[in-house]
């Protein structure tokens, strides 16, 4: 059964007919062909295909689109600012070599620009911890809690 | 812009697209008229497939097309190759039964490919091939490589009915023999190197697109070598010619050797493509990932080492059966031979080995080089044997390898290999320093004031990088050549891009090789772009796996970018009047030597392309070269791991307290990508020791951990920080000095980390994966022991 789904996605209103069990991440990357959000399980382990969701990192796997009417969602490709630099958070992935591949990465800094607006100076456990959903293959993951760290202090400081 | 590039901590300059979500990987790419195909797997281990009904599947929505073995056998594709020939111990050659891209007549593991529906949308494609209707007659299985060779075991394939696919050794049996007759002491070890499942966090995607005004065929393919995708497909499979089939390995998120094979969903999407004239996609999710991708390791290997009474090494005896599953994938009959028996000489100046190893096919998934590939699990061999046997003569773990280290080069090894340059004592004695194991006791006596077990391991690798050269592997079996190639195009206005027949997929390669070529012609790194993975811009390439990159590909850039200067001299020699003789290089500047009469490098690019005032009698315009390189041996990168766990008794819980590691990579051109690297490995290799086992059902043959949740693939808060360092002799074979770091965690971390665990709990062996589980029944059975 097809239905109409509303949203807006990195600032812009958005639509679409989809299917009624069309995926909030296959409505992202099929519909508006916004790739940067992946795929990596499908069964919502590996957080690749994390968004904001009203300001809250979802997995958009374990969504339906329709689940999604109505409300904001910010991709990856909305992050940086519209002419091209860098939100602290990715210029902090780029600076402690916190990618590698770069699948799991538009995820990891999703995940990551949520967990720093409410905790600027977390340790680095905690960060681990909050790293819980989102797998990464390549980094050990090393590079990948530095870059949180340093970058969690750089969007405090800008704000 | 002079500064010194190679040795640099350069920020990646692939980073922007792939922190923007402006990357391209395989399944980001949708064509025109696109359509999307789902396999039909077998959900039996082992059965003989009596009948299929497309009917319903054809009728189901969306549906365009169903094929099975029986059509791909009707049009004549061939079955997938094996890209090595083992010859075994009767000099006779490995078995290697039929790998039909869809099932012909039977299915061998739980995955195997059946059918495959193509359809409008991914959703349709997968609703149609519900509906196929497959009935099968349900045959005996076997998954374990010890019960596939016992008496009355399920037969997979007529050509190897002990389901042998060889048994091959190297060494000399008489001599190994004879030293453990006379050895003061002997140390052995049953060990098990579980098998691993490589999860790439990328699926495995692959698009094929047939043009028929071109009467050529693209395949989009999530793949760490084009050209061997492409040559295997059209040669053996397909039987197309090469220069209608071009392969583009895009950007491929992550591969760890999974991605090095030519797998059935690549075949089938590019010969559908040509049957229903649009273009056929498709991407794995996890669970087909699970089932289907080559998985690695496996081993069950009895080994001993035969020592004097001062713990000096004699004799090393290893005998393995390695599952290589149901069919031979690409390059699986290599991994556990000439990748694996030819590393057991580690570090150590062990005078005789004889290994032999006992292929066999089971009804498990293809398993084929994951990271590392047979040097992990020899790894694990000898480090495991050398602390127990330190332990079991009460010598110190680090004494018992210095007193066996090869202290002197070129060193030729009893299994084949000649180590050109090496300084083990140098990096033991940085990892014993970083870890400060000098604090260990004062440490362990912490862990037990809070009633933790604390343990400390060592491991030392020997790492076999850029197999070579192409007539040596040639001769030991190989089907495919083992140089590299690339091409040095230097633009009118003095900018270059780079061609490479290596593919990154997240080794760092656009800038590792811009570092090389930018620091090389003394120009600004932004000037230097490098391309790959596309068959139709690269002229040739084998690819990246075994940690050849930089030491097989950077060396053939090398080899190009002299040329290059080579011709610059000539065109810069015509241009300041003077003999060629006399032009020096240096810094982006062609020199008259001893005059300051000098032309810059984009002039002499400009003046190549835009040749008024150019030597045209004696040279061709242009400044564009490429080279190939076959290198003239292995590189041999080594290093010592000394990792310290700490195991709470009550519930078997083992945390990674410390972990260091120092490498000798020879040079380095990028210490934070390297560094990169070595975090990964260390977190596959501690995957490997901690949390990853592949299990399949004895009875069944189902994959009991088909999916995250059962397979455990370590989380941020499974790994500590690393501590990394590394000591340097450069490799003597290639202009680089470069020797390659992809794989060194993942070989030495496992040894390292289980010669902690046993250490904690005072046993001999604790099985692989380390679970709180295992860990914790070791710890009662060791106290029922003591008890008793």
């Amino acid at each position: 059964m097809a239905i109409k789904v509303s949203m807006k996605v990195n600032g812009k209103a958005a639509f679409a007919e989809v299917e009624t069990r069309t995926l909030l991440v296959t409505f992202l990357r099929e519909n508006l062909r916004l790739t940067g959000t992946h795929v990596g399980c499908d069964t919502a382990q590996c957080g690749a295909c994390t968004v904001l969701m009203n300001g809250k990192a979802v997995k958009a796997c374990s969504f339906l689109a329709m689940q999604a009417e109505g409300a904001d969602i910010m991709t990856i490709e909305g992050v940086a600012k519209a002419d091209g630099t860098l939100h602290p958070m990715q210029a902090a992935f780029k600076e402690h070599h916190g990618l590698q591949c770069g699948f799991c990465t538009p995820g990891m800094v999703i995940n990551a620009i949520d967990f720093a607006k409410t905790r600027p100076n977390a340790s680095e456990q905690e960060v681990r911890e909050a790293l819980d959903g989102n797998l990464c293959r390549c980094t050990g993951y090393h590079n990948i809690v530095k870059a949180i760290m340093a970058g969690s202090k750089a969007m405090a400081s800008a704000r | 812009m002079n500064a010194p590039l190679i040795g640099a901590r350069i920020a990646r300059k692939e980073d922007y697209r792939f922190l923007t979500g402006s990357g391209q990987y395989t399944d980001d790419i949708t064509l025109p008229k696109q359509t999307y195909a789902a396999f039909v797997r077998s959900p039996h281990a082992h059965a003989r497939i009596k009948s299929i009904k497309k009917d319903k599947a054809l009728s189901s929505p969306g549906v365009i097309a169903v094929y099975t073995g029986e059509d791909l056998a009707a049009a004549k594709v061939g079955g997938l190759p094996c890209g090595w020939l083992i010859t075994d111990v009767h000099g006779q050659p490995m078995k290697e039964p039929p790998h039909p891209p869809l099932a012909q007549g039977k299915v061998r593991y739980v995955g195997d490919h059946v059918a495959v529906v193509i359809a409008e949308t991914q959703e349709q494609a997968r609703d149609g091939a519900e509906q196929m209707q497959v009935d099968y007659e349900m045959l005996p299985s076997v998954v374990d490589s010890l019960k596939a060779r016992a008496k009355g075991a399920p037969v997979l394939h007529e050509i190897a009915p002990d389901n042998t696919c060889y048994v091959w050794s190297l060494g000399d049996k008489a001599a190994v023999d004879a030293a453990f007759a006379k050895a003061a002491h002997v140390t052995k070890l049953e060990l098990v190197n579980n098998r691993l499942i490589p999860n790439a966090i990328e699926p495995r995607a692959a698009n094929g697109l047939y043009s028929r005004a071109e009467e050529s065929y693209t395949l989009y393919v999530a793949n760490q070598n084009p050209h061997v995708e492409r040559l295997l497909m059209t040669a053996f499979v397909l039987g197309l010619p090469e220069h209608k089939v071009r392969v583009v390995a895009p950007d491929v998120g992550g591969g760890f050797g999974s991605k090095i094979y030519l797998y059935a969903e690549d075949v089938v999407v590019t010969w559908a493509s040509k049957r229903i004239n649009r273009p056929v996609k498709w991407t794995a999710d996890r669970s087909e990932s699970f089932v289907s991708d080559a998985h690695g390791r496996d081993h069950i290997t009895l080994a001993e080492l035969a020592l004097d009474k001062d713990g000096k090494f004699l004799a090393m005896r290893v005998k393995t059966a390695a599952n290589v599953g149901a069919y031979l994938s690409t390059f699986a009959s290599c991994v556990p031979t000439i990748l694996y028996a030819t590393l057991l000489s580690g570090q150590y100046t062990t005078p005789v080995i004889f290994c032999e190893v006992t292929a066999v096919f089971t009804n498990t998934a293809p398993v084929d080089a994951y990271r590392g590939a047979g040097r992990p699990e020899a790894t694990y061999v000898v480090e495991r044997l050398v602390e127990t046997a330190a332990r079991e003569l009460k010598l110190d773990p680090a004494e018992i390898r210095r007193r066996n280290f090869i202290r002197s080069f070129p060193y030729q090894t009893p299994v084949a290999l000649q180590y050109d340059t090496g300084n083990y004592e140098a990096t033991l004695k940085a990892a014993l320093e970083l870890g400060d194991v000098a604090g260990y006791a004062a440490r362990k006596k912490g862990s037990e004031a809070k009633g933790k077990l604390r343990g400390i391991g060592y491991a030392t690798y020997i790492e076999a990088c850029g197999i070579a050269p192409s007539n040596v592997a040639g001769a030991l079996g190989a089907r495919a050549g083992l140089f590299e190639a690339g091409e040095i195009r230097v633009h009118p206005t003095g900018s270059v891009t780079v061609f490479t027949g290596s593919h990154s997929h997240g080794q760092g390669h656009e800038t590792t090789f811009a570092q090389v070529v930018a620091d090389r012609l003394g120009i600004p790194i932004e000037n230097v772009d490098i391309a790959h993975g596309d068959t139709s811009k690269v002229l040739f390439g084998m690819g990246t796996y075994g940690s050849r990159s930089i030491a097989v590909g950077g060396t053939a850039i090398v080899k190009a970018l002299d040329k290059i200067v080579a011709k610059g001299k000539k065109i810069a020699a015509h241009l300041l009047e003077a003999a060629e003789g006399d032009i020096e290089y240096d810094k982006g500047v062609f020199k008259v030597s001893g005059t300051d009469k000098q032309k810059m490098f984009g002039e002499v690019a400009f003046a190549a392309y835009v040749p008024h005032n150019y030597p045209l009698d004696k040279l061709e315009p242009g400044l564009n070269e490429n080279a190939f390189y076959d290198p003239t041996n292995f590189t041999f990168p080594a290093g010592s791991y000394v990792c310290e766990v700490e195991v709470d008794p009550d519930t078997g819980q083992t945390k990674i307290d410390r972990f260091t590691a120092v490498d000798d990579f020879g040079k380095i051109i990028n210490p934070m990508i390297v560094e990169g690297q070595v975090h990964g490995g260390l977190t596959q290799g501690i995957g490997q020791a901690l949390t990853e086992g592949c299990r399949y059902d004895s009875e069944s043959g189902q994959l009991v951990t088909g999916s995250l949740m059962d397979y455990c693939i370590p989380r941020a808060d499974d790994v500590p920080l690393f501590q990394v360092d590394t000591r340097e002799t450069p490799c003597t074979h290639n202009p680089l000095g470069v020797k390659g770091c992809g794989e060194a965690g993942a070989i030495g971390a496992p040894a390292a980390v289980m010669n902690a665990i046993t250490d904690a709990l005072g046993v001999k062996d604790v099985p692989m994966p380390a679970t709180s589980q295992t860990v914790w029944k070791a710890i009662q059975s060791s106290k029922t022991k003591k008890a008793a």
